[in-house]
């Protein structure tokens, strides 16, 4: 069970987050030029890796706010965690 | 007193006699006695059958590791529990304990008839045995298996009993109230730190507190004394909370543990109405200490499983502590020190006792003692076998080869009634694992211990490899003053005297002069797996420990191995030659021992399982006797009826009343979003198919939201409330979801959009009258308003007043009949609701429920998303193909609906069903198929939804079909258990 600290609201109990898959895939803004192989790509194609992870965050019974999190997945250590449009932290 | 009651101790007061029941018959204990050492009191070895064998087993040990004494209590009542240790169960008045795993009783049992055709189940039997034919699973196999696999009963009412969670925070959080966790909690708690000591004994002190002997001592008293004395100051410091009968399940990540807290367990039942039985601790620590200490290791050896045979240790407890003796004739098997003190603890009380040794000769201080008061050691020497059907009465012994591989010279038996055996120390890394933490193997005594990088918990103790009091003190010190940064202790300069095992010897499978496949060499106690079943697996190919684990069941057990594991390890590594460091362990999972399911679920039973939403009209439905309709959280009026009148009845007369004159809904519990900004319509026009900019002010309109893979997702009427203001419905059951979405793209995607979402869901209730004569009722209610249609139009609101109170008027049709919603704030609901009943009175205004709505709406051919949507129906699919724009540029979703999945011509469409008999009623769910005569009979679609109309007075289906839109007038088939309904299919809008 995580400690999370929510970037507006400091650290909560993970109960009251949810994690809302990989960060940093950004919606195309022209969808109707893309082949279906990109379009898919975007859609579907998600990174499950053991290891340093980016993930979307949502402190839903809190702020509600969403952020994302540096997360290792192979022992859990939160590596970062920062608010949605701010640049990931470089290692 | 029993004659095995040898020795007065005081932590048994013999003046509070206890009575009991144990399989049917009454014994006697004394206060202070768990139930293990009270039937050994009496004389009690016998307690269970074997799992798979039903050879009879006997107490072995006298904490949570216990793999045979497994009792089901008070049978037969609501309290009854099953698979409880009675080595964990604190004796009280009135307790009634059975063996489990035996039938008819544990003297004389059936199964045991297992023992003797043993040779037929070895390693995975019932994997090999029951694969086939597959037709004698049902029948023979499955009711066979379940037959003679018995873990004990549950419990066939509800559990009685309250349950409570508690959540707490602290600085240092110490697991194991042992010598090494109260010097860790003294340090912690004297440096002003918040502490919590748990400890899951009814007293601290763990096996020092008991410990009198010459050869140990601390400051010149004996161990216990000086035990005793730190215990008393302990309990004075002001933030150190002492948690006794309280045991850690679960050590999650970030120092979040779980502990369980037995409250009321150890009273006689008619004393336990203090409230709660059990609470579960939620503790997040900064820092956790864990003190768990060691589990002594049997040993492996032809026939080790005899009631009567028992680990050393616990021998010693049962006599030091309780003040047992577990037998008058007692012969103790070793291959280490340990043993030895409790060779001199009985021959100190003048009990028989004769050592046997693997080792060779041993020097040290505590053997030496033995040997001056006169115990005779057999050195080199191994157990190949022992005696008696019951209890042990003998065992016979050999010589070791040099190397050990092999036993030379004669037999010589011993007569005996307790075998104590003791196979050296096992860590308790159980905590420290559960935590995400790793091993290191040490040769010198093959003991795994924690390899610690994590900065948030240390290992003392013996659970850190640390078994001499010596070391145990000296390194518990150092440790917990580096770990909680603290320069110095009252422990710095202790003197401690302690004899010092000299020599280590250990045999992972003792051999013998018999053949492999005929010794019975048990390893897993409790699963029956033996030293055989293990060599059987890597035989057949198994070679991942987590692989024969599994195969032969060693580690399975509610126990999880605590016994076993270590074995099963040793002997894996020398059958395959290789180093056990090599071949990693098993995970072990939480919880540590098994949890009730009542300490679980805590306080969330019954009506607290889960949230109950009701509306603020809900007290007239059921004034109304209106059956309920779960709706996600919601309770809904699913139908109203008259006297006697079923959901059919009911329903064909509240949906006739709806067209003919009047009907009147709650739908409060639509979900309703407030949108607000200056970017509000370009953020629907995002969000939904349709186009918004165009929506006049005070104009509704109803929207589809899809996913983005082109799925339905919820649909709703929102309405434009002003410039830059509108009020979104959505699903009763979809509410949550959508606001959760449309937040995720407005805080994600498009941050650039001023919009600002507000749940008010439960800031309006909701009356919608609709019928012929609504707009009659309506103007009554609002006797000054004009309801014509120009002043008035459909999809359209306006606000008005209700005796000085706000509300809004939308004229809007889920049923496709002229109506009405009035929104008021939710307090002012159920006056509104009455206020519409009483206006409708002289229109016969029925109140009609969700059942009654949904044939309605179904009549015109609208669509409930999840009843006729499943997240695999594009608009399209649904023949909604008017909805979606092909003006947008974009919208969520859009790009999905041409992929090449999604424009397929054979995708499951929404049609209507006609049947051909018009009274007969499809079943939602029933599958469609158009060809019977091939097989596989290839299934084509399903029913979605399916009424009786009395309106139209014939039945009605929407169903999803194969390239439905193509087959209108086209005859299909619904085949049912008993026969085949014809069907027709046909337009999904019935009437117009
Ligand atoms: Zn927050």
């Amino acid at each position: 069970m995580f400690l999370i600290n929510c970037p507006y609201c400091g650290e909560r109990d993970q109960s009251e987050f949810s994690c809302g898959g990989e960060a940093h895939i950004i919606r195309p803004k022209q969808p109707t030029e893309l082949s279906d192989d990109q379009w898919a790509e975007y859609l579907f194609m998600r990174k499950n890796i053991k290891g340093v992870q980016f993930e979307r965050w949502n402190h839903a019974h809190g702020c509600r706010k969403w952020f994302n999190m540096v997360r290792d997945t192979s022992n859990d250590k939160i590596h970062a965690v920062y608010k949605m449009g701010e640049k990931p932290p470089v290692e | 007193m029993t004659k095995y009651r040898v020795n007065k101790t005081k932590y048994i007061d013999q003046t509070k006699t206890v009575s009991f029941n144990f399989d049917g018959k009454s014994y006697h204990g004394f206060e202070g006695d768990t139930l293990a050492s009270a039937l050994l009191s009496n004389g009690v070895h016998l307690v269970g059958r074997s799992f798979k064998y039903h050879r009879p087993r006997g107490i072995m040990s006298c904490g949570s590791e216990e793999p045979n004494a497994i009792c089901q209590i008070h049978e037969d009542t609501d309290l009854t529990e099953p698979n409880v240790r009675a080595t964990e169960i604190e004796l009280y008045e009135g307790l009634k304990a059975s063996s489990q795993n035996c039938w008819p009783s544990v003297n004389f049992d059936i199964g045991g008839i297992n023992n003797f055709i043993s040779q037929f189940i070895p390693a995975g039997f019932y994997y090999k045995t029951f694969m086939w034919p597959k037709s004698f699973w049902k029948k023979i196999y499955e009711p066979l298996i379940r037959m003679s696999a018995g873990l004990g009963k549950s419990p066939t009412k509800p559990d009685p009993e309250l349950y409570d969670h508690k959540h707490v925070h602290c600085d240092v959080l110490i697991i194991g109230g042992g010598i090494s966790g109260i010097i860790a909690s003294k340090i912690a708690a004297k440096n002003n730190l918040k502490t919590i000591l748990i400890e899951d004994k009814n007293i601290l002190g763990g096996s020092t507190i008991y410990q009198k002997n010459e050869n140990y001592k601390i400051n010149n008293n004996y161990s216990s004394e000086w035990l005793d004395q730190e215990i008393a100051e302990l309990k004075k410091l002001d933030n150190l909370t002492i948690k006794t009968r309280t045991s850690l399940a679960a050590y999650h990540s970030y120092n979040y543990l779980l502990a369980k807290e037995n409250i009321s367990d150890h009273l006689p039942l008619d004393k336990r109405n203090v409230g709660i039985r059990q609470r579960l601790w939620k503790i997040r620590a900064d820092k956790v200490i864990v003190a768990a200490g060691a589990i002594e290791r049997p040993l492996v050896f032809n026939n080790n499983d005899r009631p009567g045979i028992m680990l050393s240790n616990s021998v010693k407890k049962y006599l030091d502590f309780y003040g047992v003796s577990c037998g008058f004739n007692n012969v103790i098997f070793t291959n280490n020190d340990s043993a030895y003190e409790t060779a001199v603890s009985l021959k100190e009380k003048g009990i028989s006792v004769e050592m046997i040794d693997i080792r060779k000769k041993s020097n040290s201080k505590i053997v030496k003692n033995a040997e001056q008061l006169g115990v005779k050691i057999n050195w080199n020497s191994t157990v190949v076998n022992t005696f008696g059907l019951r209890k042990i009465n003998s065992v016979e012994i050999m010589n070791l080869s040099e190397d050990g591989s092999n036993v030379v010279g004669d037999k010589n038996k011993i007569n005996c009634d307790c075998l104590a055996i003791s196979g050296g120390w096992t860590p308790m890394v159980h905590m420290h694992t559960q935590s995400g933490g790793k091993l290191d193997f040490r040769e010198i005594d093959q003991t795994f211990i924690p390899n610690e990088i994590d900065k948030n918990h240390i290992n003392i103790g013996s659970c850190n490899g640390d078994f001499e009091i010596e070391e145990i003190i000296n390194n518990t010190n150092k440790k917990v003053k580096n770990f909680l940064k603290v320069s110095e202790t009252e422990f710095d300069n202790i003197s401690v005297l302690n004899s010092k095992e000299l020599d280590k010897r250990n045999i992972w499978l003792l051999p013998n002069f018999i053949s492999e496949g005929k010794c019975k060499s048990f390893i897993d106690f409790q699963n029956d797996s033996t030293a055989n079943d293990i060599k059987l697996a890597l035989r057949e190919g198994f070679k991942s420990i987590e692989h024969v684990k599994r195969y032969t069941t060693t580690g399975m057990a509610t126990d999880q191995g605590k016994l076993s594991n270590m074995h099963a390890l040793g002997i894996i590594a020398d059958t395959a030659g290789v180093k056990i460091g090599t071949l990693g362990t098993t995970t072990f999972r939480p919880p540590f021992t098994p949890l009730t399911f009542g300490s679980i679920v805590g306080r969330s039973v019954g009506n607290f399982f889960d949230i109950t939403r009701k509306t603020s009209i809900h007290e007239w439905h059921i004034q109304n006797r209106a059956k309920f309709e779960n709706v996600g959280q919601w309770k809904r009026p699913w139908y109203y009826p008259i006297n006697d009148e079923g959901l059919h009845n009911a329903v064909q007369r509240e949906s006739k009343a709806a067209r003919d004159s009047a009907g009147i809904l709650d739908a409060s519990t639509l979900g309703k979003i407030d949108i607000q900004g200056t970017d509000a319509s370009e953020f629907l026009n995002r969000v939904y198919t349709n186009a918004w900019s165009k929506l006049g002010i005070g104009k509704c309109r109803y929207g589809l939201m899809l996913n983005e893979d082109g799925m339905v997702y919820d649909d709703g009427v929102t309405t434009r409330l002003g410039e830059n203001h509108y009020l979104m419905t959505t699903t009763t059951g979809g509410a949550a979801n959508v606001l959760s979405k449309l937040e995720d793209y407005l805080q994600t995607e498009w941050p650039e959009l001023d919009v600002y979402l507000t749940s008010v869901t439960d800031h309006y209730s909701t009356a919608s009258i609709c019928g012929p004569n609504s707009k009659k009722i309506l103007k009554k209610i609002f006797p000054d308003k004009d309801f014509s249609d120009d002043a008035f139009p459909h999809m359209s609101y306006q606000n008005d007043k209700i005796d000085e109170i706000n509300c809004r008027i939308m004229r809007i049709s889920f049923t496709g009949e002229l109506s009405y919603e009035i929104n008021i704030e939710s307090k002012y609901g159920k006056s509104l609701w009455e206020k519409c009943i009483e206006a409708g009175k002289e229109f016969k205004i029925t109140p009609y429920g969700t059942e009654t709505m949904h044939l309605l709406r179904a009549e015109k051919g609208f669509i409930i998303v999840g009843q006729d949507t499943d997240g695999t129906m594009t608009p399209i699919d649904l023949q909604m193909d008017w909805i979606v724009s092909k003006k947008k540029y974009d919208f969520i979703g859009k790009r999905s609906l041409y992929r090449s999945d999604t424009i397929r011509e054979d995708r499951k469409q929404l049609v209507g069903l006609l049947t051909d008999d018009p009274n007969e009623i499809l079943e939602e769910g029933a599958q469609i198929v158009s060809d019977m005569s091939k097989k596989p009979i290839e299934m084509i679609g399903h029913v979605t939804s399916s009424y009786f109309s009395p309106n139209l007075n014939k039945s009605i289906a929407l169903a999803v079909v194969k390239s439905g839109k193509k087959m209108y007038g086209q005859k299909l088939i619904v085949p049912m258990e008993n026969k085949n309904i014809n069907v027709t299919v046909s337009d999904s809008v019935f009437s117009r």
